[in-house]
């Protein structure tokens, strides 16, 4: 069943499309993946789903309603973690959770005790009483992540979570999302990490200029756009021309990046026999995510 | 037009904790300074002052005071206050993302503005009893006009925060119209000592219907006149809290 459906969803400021005419429909309980160069209206998207702006057109229904006619219920039920840190500075770590937790009306005793199992899950809970400022940038992510988990959200949206996160802390939150799912969940993750998207999500659209460019699985949008694997040539400048026409005239799927050709949608080295005199020059590679994330939306810089 | 919903307590309770964990740091603002105005002023320069009916300058300045710093502090809390917490700690952008809407936000920094006032008017009548300065139980009422002074100034505060390009917008509001209003709306000397023009131009500047109903309570003296200070604070109130609503509304949705 669909948690989340948008029809012909449009977002403009001024003369800038932010969001073009988006149908999206994302299933109770997956992870769904949003992913995009910056620009490509990722941000735009989700704060149009989480009710706090309002879509110059089309239509948004969460939970089998208008998201409009009743956003106080939606918002009840969704944990939002901004990519912005709008932490409370003017109150300490607990305070933060916990007057979080009376915007949802939830009882003091109760939002105590959850506040305290949040920080002890994302590991905060000697910083109980910190100020906001005295806390590290990784912390301050981790706070911000429990903090949209305070009250129990059916559906959580995350923008950007593990920016700026070491490793450990990564994970930490990566364990927690996956966690979520045996939880019936819903998850809506916007991220420019690749590694994330493929690790956590069970569906992938890739956003370009405000549009949704593709939507698959991270396994089916590779073996798509990309193959599953890539042979890479390293090009010298003499031999640049020869290459290129040779792999025209077998119509292989190429891209040249920089001083190296990339060959899409091959699976043995054989169509590829002749083309280098040494195979050192020929590598073979597992495609990622990345590759795709590279055909859908070029490689010059959006912004 | 779309009315705020109960839950804008939920603004007032954060501000609240806020206030009393941080209070010592505000209150050379509403506690010292206007304890230092009423005896500088009211003793040093009430000793050459004399007033008509013999009254001691100090009894005079005090109900004016007592609201003035009432009033500053709603305006500084919806000002300044409501500023830091909307752009640079974006306060009200977490807090739109829970159940709570743009017009809750709204109304819970009003009424918190409002509940600013209502301390330090309780400060100031307490430092005014002390000092032998008030004459009749109906002060006991000041809290009240203190809470409705302060909706009026807290909702025309927070319409300008929400039409102000930056913070340093403040100068203007505070030099040209709340400095001029405190020194123009007869806490210090009678509106009567003023040409005609200005005493008209004064009522139009809204301190001067609360420092009218004050120096009534304060003294127990009662005239028809009250009801329209009254009337004229209820609407003028009424309206810049409307405004406000739709002005935040825009500032905050994009």
């Amino acid at each position: 069943m669909a948690i989340i459906k948008t029809r012909n969803l449009a977002k403009k400021f001024g003369d800038l499309v932010a969001v073009d005419d988006v149908n999206l429909e994302i299933e109770e309980g997956e992870c769904f993946g949003l992913l995009g160069p910056n620009g490509a209206g990722k941000t735009s998207l989700i704060r149009m789903i989480t009710a706090v702006s309002p879509p110059t057109s089309g239509d948004i229904q969460v939970l089998d309603g208008d998201l409009r006619s009743h956003s106080r219920q939606v918002k009840a039920v969704l944990g939002v973690v901004p990519q912005l840190d709008n932490l409370d500075p003017d109150l300490t770590v607990v305070q933060n959770l916990m007057t979080f937790g009376r915007y949802f009306d939830i009882p003091k005793a109760e939002a105590r005790q959850r506040s305290i199992e949040l920080l002890r899950l994302f590991q905060l809970e000697d910083r109980c009483n910190s100020r906001i400022r005295e806390l590290s940038g990784g912390m301050r992510r981790r706070l911000l992540i429990a903090r949209g988990l305070i009250n129990l959200p059916r559906i959580v949206v995350l923008d950007e979570p593990t920016i700026g996160l070491d490793p450990q802390a990564k994970y930490l939150v990566w364990h927690k999302l996956v966690e979520l799912k045996s939880q019936g969940v819903t998850r809506l993750l916007c991220t420019q990490n690749m590694e994330e998207a493929s690790t956590l999500c069970d569906r992938v659209a890739v956003m370009h200029q405000g549009k949704i460019m593709s939507l698959d699985t991270p396994a089916k949008l590779i073996s798509k756009y990309v193959g599953n694997k890539i042979w890479e040539i390293e090009l010298d400048s003499e031999e640049k021309g020869r290459i290129v026409n040779e792999l025209e005239g077998r119509g292989l799927d190429f891209e040249i990046v920089g001083d190296k050709v990339h060959i899409f949608h091959v699976e043995s080295g054989e169509s590829l026999s002749g083309l280098v005199d040494s195979s050192a020059k020929l590598r073979r590679r597992s495609a990622t995510l990345e590759d795709v994330f590279f055909r859908l939306t070029g490689r010059s810089l959006a912004e | 037009m779309r009315l705020f919903s109960w839950r804008f307590i939920r603004v007032w309770q954060r501000n609240r904790d806020v206030f009393f964990r941080l209070w010592h740091s505000e209150s050379p603002g509403f506690i010292a300074e206007p304890i230092i105005i009423l005896l500088a002023m009211g003793l040093g320069l009430g000793a050459y002052v004399g007033l008509v009916d013999g009254q001691r300058y100090i009894e005079f300045i005090a109900p004016g005071l007592i609201v003035g710093y009432a009033m500053f502090s709603a305006n500084f809390e919806c000002t300044y206050g409501s500023f830091i917490r909307m752009e640079y700690q974006k306060t009200f952008d977490a807090i739109i993302a829970t159940p709570l809407s743009i017009d809750d936000v709204t109304a819970g920094e009003i009424f918190w503005g409002a509940t600013r006032a209502v301390l330090t008017g309780c400060v100031m009548l307490v430092v005014a009893a002390v000092f032998q300065l008030v004459h009749s139980p109906w002060a006991l009422l000041i809290p009240i006009v203190c809470f409705l002074e302060g909706m009026l100034f807290a909702s025309i505060a927070l319409f300008f925060t929400s039409i102000v390009p930056s913070i340093y917008s403040f100068n203007y509001y505070f030099s040209l119209f709340i400095t001029p209003m405190f020194f123009f709306s007869g806490v210090f000397f009678p509106l009567s000592s003023f040409p005609e023009i200005v005493q008209k131009l004064s009522w139009i500047v809204p301190l001067t219907p609360v420092v009218y109903l004050t120096r009534a309570v304060i003294n127990g003296e009662f005239q028809l006149n009250l009801l329209w200070a009254l009337a004229l604070i209820i609407s003028l109130t009424v309206l810049f809290f409307s405004i406000s609503l739709v002005t935040m509304r825009r500032r905050l949705t994009t």
